[in-house]
């Protein structure tokens, strides 16, 4: 005797978060009968294996139905198949879009292409969420940004409304789209110890508020085209030689006495000052910008990791080196130079961590 | 020209790509009613077009009103080759036909086609303007309402009942005509869907028709049935109760006060009980025509054979008429009655013939005294004789001429008069709960019927009764399930008042044995009633309608069912069909055997909701009869079960036994724990240790935590009695009716194991087939309807019937199961009106359909209102007999402390307004206005009371759930998308009161698939096609203006796959009414008089 045919459809479309979490997570009906056999549903309920196994099938079948409207999760609310509490289609549509912190760490940057699509089983292999699940997470990285990259008005905002989502996932996803077209670099094996989240901040950081097209607005803030030619002004902090020592000596004033690292400091102002002035520089060269994290590992975080700078001497650094650069008198470019320094320093400080 | 209808196609949205290459659609729609096609101008290059069209105006008779649908067709517009079509939607015009009904059906309805299922939807206003046609002569019968609920409608009151209605129109199948060979199967089932859709038009118009002629305006009970018969054509079928029904305007209420006003009369008190009070007594000559004493318990010993079972081989079965002349009418007629078998159809004799000519006259000149109804106004119900069933095997040939379908007709007729002369043996003059279906594999037809033999109160029937004016009023709603303690109460005050001759007491009148005790139809074991102990009553009562209201039920209830798989040898024609009928009387009787094992293994006596399904395939027949078994106080205890070895001789033998007989004593413990059957002892011979039995007893009730109200309520009743009744007392019962089991082959063996095996329900379900569970009142609105479809494929080709019953017990039992699990966070719930259809759809595969709903109920508060009820009952008794004004402030004070610590629990749990909303909806939804006076009042009182007595409370859990509902009901201006349709196969909403009926709901879709790999095999297609149904059902009910869909029935789910051409096929039928419902919290916001009261009724609070 076999069962040839299992369905169970309520008016109220039944769900269970945590089949839902084993189909999100590309579990197979097996396995996730397994799982769930582990977790003692059975006893609590007294029921059989054939039971657990005829309920999980069902509700994968469920799932898939409703993947459908999950692609564009305004359908959800206004389609007439499925009954589901508002609260319901919330949890659905949150879970759907919520990805793994792994999985995203390896394709952030990358293109959102067939060819990276083609190598997700390497990223499964490697990250080990299952190829289905990686799949689903790149689907949706590429869903948003094809929808947002359509749309004018601030992405974050649009990405809610488009896919109801979160506010924290919103920016998360505006992060991701913001790093897939700009094609940041950040597989390099110095950035490895940074996160996604390190990231999503410093993306948050970078994205401009406001914008009348998106296609502009996804590139880093600070090239809007006013700024192109005042990004490079900012080179004659490091092109002037009086201004350098001046700036040098106004930072080196105000940190005397102040930290341990102050010698490492002074000795290596003028290479760490190069640094950040020739990111700034870099940044206007749209072919450069996918290095913005290497730069910043490299000529800044790293030397000053080396000389084992504290997080507190980091910040007592950038605050003294931003602010003394508005002593210097023959120095215009204040507000370029804040706006800057802001974002550049809130990035650091992030993203100096072990 | 008497009717304009009106119809305007505002927009589409989610429309599927057309065209490939820019991947968006040219949509239009063309609108067509019988001839006539209006179109819509194409909306280019979109997938959610907007067309506000102009309003499309068809002149029609009214008659193809009725019949026709409206057909809409989305199309996507191809400048070279011919359009294609997206999908189509049909509207029934029906509800728009009744003033009472829906106004204008207006919304997003699901676009449909039999291939694809739903493609996108369409926003269409539909309008009719219908000129009234006076004409004698008229073919149409717009107006008559139709409602699927097999109880009064709530908001309509019943003015008369006029009896059976039935129709019947055939036609052939389109998918078995010429043309089909060369048609698209999507143009072959759109002509099906279209056909059925017009002959239940049709039909629905024929039977409105006969109900004017009687004089009625709504048919209560519809019951429409589809018979593919394949090559032999198309059958619909329906059948119902035509009633004249009155409208409650919601404001009556509150004006009827007054009218009942008057009459409040000692014995109105909700717990005055028949037997003690005065006007009763002095009815009593008519019953005492009974011998004044009984044969104590009938001599009979030691059965093997439960009283009321039909004997296997009935002399009087009527034989087959094997006519040779002809083939098509091959009929045999086993009589199968729950309690009709030895029948010689006979007339019960001298007794109660009072009665009799009462209803007889009334009911004489009817053809059929048959009723659709399960659920009954307080008082309608007089007796309750027994199930009545009949099965006929035909073989089906061609309907020649489908404008006359004699033969059809001819058989049911006659099954019909079957019935009613079953239910004259049981010296019954009505059917009431009556039912028909069929099953049908290739040529062999079973035709079946059943219901419940009973006396019925010729009141409701009588032309002329309506003169007794506002009395009526209370026949009018119905009672809230559960309420019992006062609907007792209730049928009284209708029944002294009108000054009719109730021909006994109403909580327990049903029971009574309407036949003649010395002539009794069949051997049963008569003992006096337990209730009033006036009158005899059987040992077991089976029946087909829900548990009347007004019916003492000690404990809770249950599911009890009875499977049953039998081979046939594979044969065609006569043969096939002699076989099976030959079969059939086997399989009811043993269907009958396990039922009467279950109840007793329960120890419970009685069955009610019974519905025994036997369905045929070419090589085996399936069996399966479900009901809810409960424990009627009024009848005796039922006794355990023995079981008797063969041979005593053999040690290890007797030693098997007794293990048994431990396991089945085990068992009945166990269960009687389970469904808290504590039936309190009433026999004692001294009057005084009677009475110290009860006060214990009441002490008992009101200090332990799960009190049974009903039972303290007799108890005080029986405390008035006890004195003079005493002597009439049957003491014979002791344990002697022990039934006997007896171990005499390996047959034996089986069913005992089988009846041990049955799975007990996980902890915090309970499940039933009726309306409601007795015994549970405190519904939340937390509710889920569901169907559940299973095919089993037997592997095994040459199984043993043993095998065979095993699957299929198992089959059902793991779908329970199954059902249990899918549902574990509803507890505590019970699953209601669980209805399994069984089906042989092809030679090896079984396939079973469930459809249910669960409702939770909350615990906590059940034990609260229980108490509360007992309490306020008790009180009532002795202070209702003074002025009404002074009962109400009882009322309300005996309630009030239970209001209070209920709210404690409650905060915690989500819905908790409903809590003490229900305890008082439980109350209010009773009948009688004064009540209703009171319900207002308390909840005014004890509103006030939250308010000053705790502010901490305002705070938690009132307010979230008012708000909650209030946020249900404004969802549709607020631009909520979709419209929340609740779904229910009961007649009501727990919490919630339905406001206004728009309409039948009779929907019928096919869908097929040639790609049944890619939709996920043979469960993904039905799981969509079902949930696009649902879908389909919600949407057309939110059109018609309604929030939700009560007594909801899938009819049909035929289900056919040829997984080898990657194909399949389903065809569903489904129907309901649609409503409109309030919560009960919102609505008590409503009235002004609460307002005023308030203030008056707060400053009483501080008094009390």
């Amino acid at each position: 005797m076999s069962v040839e045919l299992d369905v169970f459809v309520g008016n109220t479309t039944i769900m269970d978060e945590e089949v839902y979490q084993f189909w999100l997570d590309g579990y197979t009906v097996n396995d996730a009968v397994k799982v769930r056999m582990e977790g003692g549903v059975l006893e609590e309920c007294e029921a059989s294996a054939e039971v657990l196994r005829s309920d999980t099938m069902d509700q994968y079948r469920t799932f898939q139905m409703c993947e459908r409207l999950l692609h564009s999760p305004a359908k959800l609310a206004n389609q007439l198949l499925f009954q589901i509490p508002p609260h319901r289609q919330a949890m659905l549509i949150e879970r759907y879009y919520t990805f793994d912190g792994v999985f995203v760490r390896e394709v952030l940057g990358k293109k959102l292409s067939k060819g990276t699509k083609k190598d997700l089983d390497d990223v499964s292999a490697k990250t080990g969420v299952t190829l289905k699940s990686c799949r689903r997470q790149f689907d949706n990285f590429k869903r948003v940004f094809k929808v947002v990259e359509e749309l004018k008005g601030p992405l974050v905002e649009n990405i809610r409304q488009h896919f109801l989502l979160s506010d924290k996932l919103a920016r998360d996803y505006a992060a991701i789209v913001f790093f897939a077209n700009n094609r940041f670099e950040t597989g390099k094996k110095k950035l490895h110890y940074l996160t996604f989240q390190d990231f999503a901040f410093c993306a948050g950081q970078l994205i401009i508020v406001h914008c009348n097209h998106s296609r502009v607005l996804m590139r880093p803030a600070l090239i809007g085209k006013e700024f192109l030619q005042d990004l490079k002004e900012l080179k004659i902090l490091i092109t002037d030689k009086d201004l350098l020592d001046q700036h040098k000596s106004l930072v080196c004033t105000a940190l005397r006495g102040k930290t341990k690292a102050f010698n490492e400091m002074e000795a290596n102002f003028k290479n760490l000052s190069r640094g950040l002035v020739n990111i700034a520089a870099k940044l206007t060269n749209t072919k450069d910008v996918r290095d913005f994290f290497i730069d910043l590992v490299e000529k800044f975080i790293e030397p000053c990791r080396s000389d084992k700078w504290t997080a507190g001497d980091m910040r007592l650094y950038l605050t003294h080196y931003t602010n003394s650069a508005h002593i210097l008198d023959t120095f215009k470019h204040q507000v370029v130079w804040d706006r800057y320094m802001g974002v550049i320093k809130s990035c650091i400080l992030k993203m100096y961590h072990d | 020209m008497p009717g304009k209808l009106k119809a305007k196609i505002v927009a589409g949205r989610h429309l599927p790509v057309m065209d490939r290459a820019s991947d968006l659609t040219d949509a239009f729609v063309e609108v067509k009613f019988g001839n006539t096609t209006f179109k819509t101008d194409v909306f280019p290059k979109s997938l959610n077009p907007q067309w506000n069209s102009e309003w499309f105006k068809f002149e029609v008779d009214d008659e193809d009103l009725q019949d026709e649908p409206l057909q809409i067709t989305v199309l996507d517009h191809d400048t070279y080759s011919a359009n294609d079509a997206i999908g189509k939607v049909y509207i029934d015009i029906d509800p728009l036909l009744s003033c009472e009904a829906a106004t204008v059906i207006s919304g997003w309805l699901p676009i449909y086609d039999t291939i694809h299922g739903i493609r996108g939807e369409i926003n269409v206003l539909v309008k009719v303007d219908l000129f009234n046609d006076l004409n004698r002569f008229r073919q149409s019968s717009c107006g008559v309402k139709f409602f699927c609920t097999t109880s009064i409608p709530r908001c309509y009151r019943v003015a008369l009942v006029h009896g059976f209605v039935e129709e019947l129109v055939v036609n052939e199948d389109p998918e078995y005509q010429w043309i089909d060979r060369i048609r698209t199967p999507r143009a072959s089932n759109e002509a099906r869907q279209r056909l059925i859709s017009l002959m239940s038009g049709e039909l629905q118009r024929k039977i409105g028709l006969k109900v004017l002629e009687m004089g009625g305006n709504a048919v209560v009970g519809y019951l429409q049935c589809f018979d593919l018969e394949g090559e032999s054509g198309l059958v619909v079928r329906a059948i119902g109760t035509a009633c004249t029904l009155d409208k409650l305007s919601p404001g009556t209420a509150p004006n009827t006060t007054t009218h009942t006003n008057t009459h409040t009369l000692p014995n109105t008190a909700p717990t005055s009980n028949a037997c003690n009070s005065p006007s009763k007594d002095s009815k009593e000559p008519v019953f005492s025509e009974d011998p004044p004493h009984s044969l104590s318990g009938p001599p009979t010993p030691l059965r093997t054979l439960p009283s009321s079972s039909p004997p296997p081989f009935s002399p009087s079965k009527p034989c087959s008429r094997q006519s040779s002349s002809s083939d098509t009418d091959l009929s045999l007629t086993p009589r199968i009655g729950m309690g009709s078998g030895g029948s010689v159809g006979k007339e019960a004799g001298p007794l109660k013939t009072l009665l009799r000519q009462h209803t007889q006259s009334a009911l004489e000149q009817r053809e059929f005294p048959i009723f659709t109804l399960t659920c009954f106004p307080p008082g309608f119900l007089v007796h309750v004789g027994g199930v009545v069933s009949t099965r006929s095997v035909k073989l089906l040939d061609r309907i020649h001429n489908p404008d006359e379908p004699e033969t059809r007709d001819a058989w049911w007729e006659e099954i019909r008069q079957e019935i009613k002369s079953h239910a004259k043996a049981l010296g019954c003059h009505a059917v009431v709960g009556y039912s028909e279906s069929t099953s049908i594999c290739e040529e062999v037809c079973i035709l079946s019927a059943s219901g419940t033999a009973a006396m019925l109160n010729p009141r409701f029937m009588r032309e002329g009764c309506l003169d007794t004016g506002g009395s009526d009023h209370r026949l009018s709603r119905q009672p809230h399930p559960g309420m019992v303690g006062s609907e007792r109460g209730e049928g009284e005050v209708s029944s002294t008042w009108l000054g009719f001759e109730d021909a006994s007491p109403p909580s327990c009148g049903f029971v009574h044995i309407p036949y003649d005790e010395f002539n009794m139809p069949f051997p049963a074991q008569l003992t006096y009633c337990y209730h009033c102990r006036r009158q005899k009553v059987p040992d077991v009562l089976f029946t087909t309608i829900d548990l009347p209201a007004e019916a003492e039920v000690t404990g809770k209830g249950c599911l009890i069912q009875a499977r049953l798989c039998r081979t046939k040898k594979k044969a065609q024609g006569e043969v096939n069909a002699t076989s099976i009928s030959n079969l059939l009387p086997f399989m009811e009787y043993e269907l009958h055997t396990q039922l009467m094992n279950k109840l007793k293994l329960r120890s419970m006596n009685a069955l009610f909701g019974l519905r025994i399904q036997i369905s045929v395939g070419e090589n085996m027949l399936l069996g399966l009869a479900s009901a809810t078994g409960v424990y009627l106080s009024a009848l005796p205890a039922p006794g355990g079960i023995q079981i008797a070895g063969k041979t005593p001789s053999d040690l290890s033998y007797d030693q098997h036994i007794s293990t048994m007989q431990k396991r089945i004593d085990d068992t009945i413990a166990k269960n009687k724990e389970l469904y808290n059957i504590h039936p309190p002892k009433l026999f004692t011979l001294d009057p005084e240790a009677f009475t110290g039995l009860n006060t214990e007893c009441i002490e008992e009730v009101v200090g332990s935590p799960i009190p049974d109200r009903q039972r303290s309520s007799r108890l005080f009743r029986s405390t008035s009695e006890s004195s003079d009744e005493l002597s009439e007392l049957d003491l014979s019962h002791g344990k002697k009716d022990a039934f006997v089991l007896e171990i005499d082959d390996t047959d034996a063996v089986e069913d005992i194991q089988s009846l041990l095996t049955d799975a007990p329900i996980p902890a915090g379900f309970y499940s039933c087939n009726t309306e409601v569970m007795p015994g549970i009142h405190n519904w939340t609105s937390g509710l889920q309807m569901f169907t559940s479809v299973r095919v089993y494929r037997l592997s095994n080709a040459n199984l043993t019937n043993q095998g065979l019953n095993k699957i299929f017990t198992d089959l059902c039992e793991n779908l329970l199961k199954s059902l249990y699990f899918k549902l574990r966070s509803m507890i505590p719930c019970c699953l209601c009106h669980l209805n399994f259809t069984v089906a042989v759809p092809e030679e090896e595969l079984i396939q079973v359909a469930v459809t249910a709903v669960a409702m939770s109920f909350d615990k906590e508060t059940q034990q609260a209102a229980d108490k509360a009820l007992t309490r306020g009952s008790g009180e009532n008794e002795e202070q209702l007999q003074f002025s009404m004004e002074l009962c109400g402030e009882s009322t309300i004070s005996n309630n009030q402390p239970t209001a209070k610590p209920s709210g404690v629990p409650e905060s915690a749990m989500v819905h908790s307004s409903r809590a003490p909303s229900v305890d008082y909806g439980s109350f209010a939804d009773r009948c009688s206005t004064w009540l209703e006076l009171l319900r207002l009042k308390a909840h005014t009182i004890r509103r006030g009371s939250v308010k000053t007595i705790s502010s901490s409370e305002r705070c938690s859990p009132l307010p979230e759930g008012r708000s909650r509902s209030l946020r249900s009901t404004r969802s549709l201006p607020c631009g909520a998308p979709v419209t929340v349709v609740k779904m229910t196969p009961l007649s009501f909403l727990p919490g919630t009161r339905i406001v206004k009926y728009l309409g039948i709901i009779n929907m019928f879709f096919i869908r097929e698939t040639t790609s049944l790999r890619e939709e996920g095999g043979v469960s993904g297609f039905l799981h969509s096609f079902i949930a696009e149904v649902f879908a389909m059902v919600r949407a057309h009910v939110a059109a018609l203006g309604g929030n939700a869909l009560v007594s909801y029935s899938m009819k049909e789910c035929v289900f056919m796959e040829n997984p080898n051409k990657n194909q399949a096929q389903c065809l569903i039928n489904v129907s309901g009414d649609a409503v409109i419902f309030i919560r009960e919290s919102d609505q008590e916001a409503i009235p002004p008089l609460l307002t005023s009261r308030q203030t008056s009724s707060t400053g009483a609070d501080g008094t009390t």
